[in-house]
């Protein structure tokens, strides 16, 4: 087409045949032909909407939305904007992708390691769960989780899990306690305990290096993480009132609710993801190279160790990358949820623009939310990818 | 080695006892579970505690799927059903329902010629699966049977009925959307990998850059949705394009943007010499580009680009959201009479067997050829 093209001597004149030229034109019709096809495409879409009195802009963002959701983490009523509504859909969102990416990190990473474990049964289950759950439509695992989910008997004969956990078709109810200031002050001293015991694990590693003996950091940190918190719970005069769920006329009042809408989501992206994340593992501990692990046995380090300090820093570099495309593909997928009713910001968004006709604002909103929340997650795991990366001297 | 010190080795060799067997719990049938099933107190634990799960759970499942099974009722009376209904599965949905399920709202009559399309369909996988029929007459073939199923769907000539387009269901038109869906989308990524590389043109390079990574961050869903209901505000007044074809472009240009950087990462892969040899032979940019570097990329990419074409695939179910008629929404529609309602999982399973029938194959495909392709990496 242009530059690569074979070397001639330089020529003075600038004809066609120079690349520059010829760069320059074959961009100028490229870019014109494009940019044609969007000012016609624009044209129309100006004409059409003129044609359905469709106003575009997004003012209707501050009307009164009227729709209701099931579930909401803020305060939200059919009266708020639609504005507000989108805001509780992108909240559902995120609340459901950013447990899912837990959850499947975990099971991922047990699966990965089963399809790697010497015992015959439990690798060839764990390559079994791989196979199939890989090979099938997760919209279809969705509607099969949920149907599952609503085949439970309603909440008079609901099925009770070890003791106040109830299964039935209008959720799933756990107890939980009344949620005071005592128990926020505790959950603040868990986290200062984990960030302490973090400090403490790295100045052990510190007088290591400097000294070759390794303090103890088991013992304190579990005082840090455990004790800490306890303490401040005590102190604080150690309010525990159960809120059990209790069956009150035709439903369950009480206790926490899980949607059957939200758990048949998080069950099948967490599981479908999981067959992609274990895939991930299994190659990254498969990368690293068999004498690795001789030579860590060599210098008498226990197998737990051998995978902790050797393995798994090297094995890390392998995962980590196509664990992001995975992440990123649980957050987009997790998009399905209008198909089985999760209020997420699809399902709402697609609602307001039935409602409002708006339909371009609509899925500009759609598209923006997953451009942020993807870029976002994009960002922070190369941050960590760089942390993690072989560091050459 | 010197010749005494061979002899030396000889001699301590034939001096050898003759060779003992190994111990008996080492090897056969006893040696294989005690190294593979019972290694160690926790191995045993393991395997127990496995087996134990899988026999009950193997258990439950024949007793729900065969013993207490319902075949076949009769007519829509569904009673037999209703009375094991969690204890026994509801086969008589799929005996009843299952050409509804394959073939949607064709024509009943007709059924043989959706059938008659997902033999061709998967033929056609099957001969672009041989590395034999890797040359210029499989585009060939494409083009025709593309063009015999267009024939046999629509009707109207030869002889067939008409069939308009809002009747076709279930699993040709996910086969009619995979298929076209692949086949189109592979140039138009070539194009977009060979732009996203090019050092000359930046204007396009950034263009391409733009519109993978637009495509990349965004849910299939969103530009489905805008197929259904943005689409037909771009197009000028009275035309009108049906919407599995929107579904259709909507479903080429997001598998574009994924396969472009499948291809750009082959493209990256080939050695700057091979570029460098075929400028130094005065080949021009498409020569040197279609002869000597895309045929060695291609070759390299195929086993993700056929992991591409399962996520393709299994994709396609999303068409059901927008209210197209695909293999999952038609088992979603077939539980929708009341007399059906509650069997969802029955349907799901006969669903699931197909879409897993075709990517376990392909998967297992990909794996060989990868096998193939790199037979230095294998171990």
């Amino acid at each position: 087409m242009s530059g690569e093209s074979p070397r001639r001597p330089p020529r003075q004149t600038l004809s066609l045949g120079h690349p520059i030229v010829r760069s320059i034109v074959w961009q100028a019709v490229i870019l014109g032909t494009i940019g044609w096809c969007v000012w016609w495409l624009v044209a129309n879409t100006m004409h059409n909407l003129e044609v359905r009195r469709i106003a575009s802009g997004f003012a209707f963002l501050h009307r009164e939305a009227g729709l209701p959701i099931g579930e909401a983490l803020i305060d939200y009523s059919p009266e708020n904007s639609y504005l507000r509504a989108l805001f509780v859909g992108v909240l559902n969102t995120l609340k459901v992708a950013a447990i899912g990416i837990v959850l499947a990190t975990i099971l991922g990473t047990l699966i990965g390691v089963a399809r790697l474990a010497r015992n015959f049964l439990l690798a060839k289950l764990a390559s079994a769960y791989v196979e199939l759950l890989r090979d099938l439509p997760l919209l279809l695992q969705l509607f099969f989780w949920y149907s599952l989910l609503q085949g439970l008997p309603g909440p008079r004969q609901a099925l009770a899990l070890g003791g106040d956990v109830f299964l039935s078709n209008r959720g799933i109810y756990f107890p939980w306690v009344e949620w005071t200031a005592a128990h926020w002050a505790a959950t603040v001293a868990a986290l200062a305990g984990i960030l302490a015991s973090v400090a403490l694990t790295r100045r052990a590693a510190r007088i290591q290096e400097a000294t070759g003996d390794r303090p103890h950091v088991l013992l304190p940190g579990l005082v840090l993480i455990v004790g800490l918190p306890a303490l401040v719970f005590f102190a604080a005069g150690a309010p525990w009132r159960p809120d059990v769920p209790l069956l009150r006329g035709f439903n369950f009042q009480g206790g926490v609710r899980v949607t059957p809408e939200f758990a048949a989501l998080l069950v099948g992206l967490v599981t479908y993801t999981a067959a992609f994340i274990a895939e991930n593992v299994r190659a990254g501990i498969l990368a690293v190279n068999w004498g690795q692990w001789e030579a860590a046995g060599a210098l008498g380090l226990s197998r737990g160790l051998q995978l902790r300090l050797i393995v798994l820093p090297q094995a890390l570099r392998v995962i980590i990358p196509p664990t992001t495309s995975q992440y990123l593909n649980l957050t987009k997928n997790s998009s399905l949820a209008v198909a089985i009713g999760y209020p997420d910001i699809v399902s709402i968004a697609n609602t307001t623009l039935n409602q409002t006709g708006q339909a371009i604002e609509g899925i500009a909103i759609i598209m923006a939310v997953y451009l942020t929340i993807s870029l976002s997650i994009s960002l922070f795991m190369n941050w960590y990818n760089a942390r993690v990366a072989l560091k050459e001297r | 080695m010197n010749a005494p010190a061979h002899e030396a080795v000889q001699a301590v060799q034939s001096a050898d006892p003759p060779m003992r067997p190994p111990p008996m719990l080492q090897t056969g049938i006893v040696g294989w579970l005690r190294a593979n099933l019972f290694s160690s107190w926790i191995s045993t634990a393991v395997t127990l505690a496995l087996a134990y799960l899988l026999v009950r759970y193997a258990i439950a499942f024949v007793d729900w799927a065969f013993i207490n099974a319902v075949w076949s009722v009769p007519g829509q009376d569904t009673s037999a059903c209703r009375a094991v209904e969690g204890s026994g599965a509801c086969w008589a949905l799929i005996t009843e329902k299952h050409r509804f399920i394959l073939f949607g709202t064709y024509p009943y009559d007709e059924h043989w010629r959706p059938a008659l399309c997902c033999v061709i369909f998967v033929g056609l996988y099957l001969i672009s699966a041989n590395k034999r029929f890797w040359r210029r007459e499989l585009a060939l073939i494409w083009l025709v049977s593309l063009g015999a199923i267009g024939v046999l769907l629509w009707g109207g000539i030869l002889g067939l009925t008409y069939v308009e387009q809002e009747r076709w269901g279930g699993l040709v038109i996910t086969l009619v959307l995979a298929t076209f869906g692949i086949a189109f989308a592979f140039p138009l990524a070539i194009v977009l990998a060979l732009g996203r590389r090019s050092t000359s043109l930046p204007a396009v390079r950034a263009l391409c850059v733009v519109y993978i990574e637009l495509i990349r961050g965004v849910p299939l869903i969103s530009l489905l949705f805008m197929a259904s209901v943005m689409f037909p505000l771009f197009l000028p007044e009275g035309l009108n394009i049906d919407k599995l074809l929107r579904a259709q472009v909507a479903i080429i240009l997001f598998a574009a943007a994924y396969l472009a950087e499948v291809i750009r990462g082959g493209l990256q892969a080939i050695p700057r010499g091979q570029y460098e040899a075929a400028e130094a032979l005065g080949l021009s940019y498409w020569k040197k580009t279609g002869l000597i570097v895309l045929p060695q990329a291609l070759r390299l990419v195929i086993p993700p680009m056929v992991n591409n074409f399962i996520g393709l695939f299994k994709d396609t179910s999303l068409v059901l959201i927008i209210g197209i008629f695909d293999l999952l929404n038609a088992a979603k529609t077939s539980i929708i009479e009341p007399a059906w309602q509650g069997f969802g999982v029955e349907a799901y399973i006969k669903v699931s067997i197909i879409y897993f029938v075709f990517c376990y194959a392909m998967s297992k495909y990909s794996q060989r050829l990868e096998a193939e392709l790199n037979p230095g990496r294998r171990r």
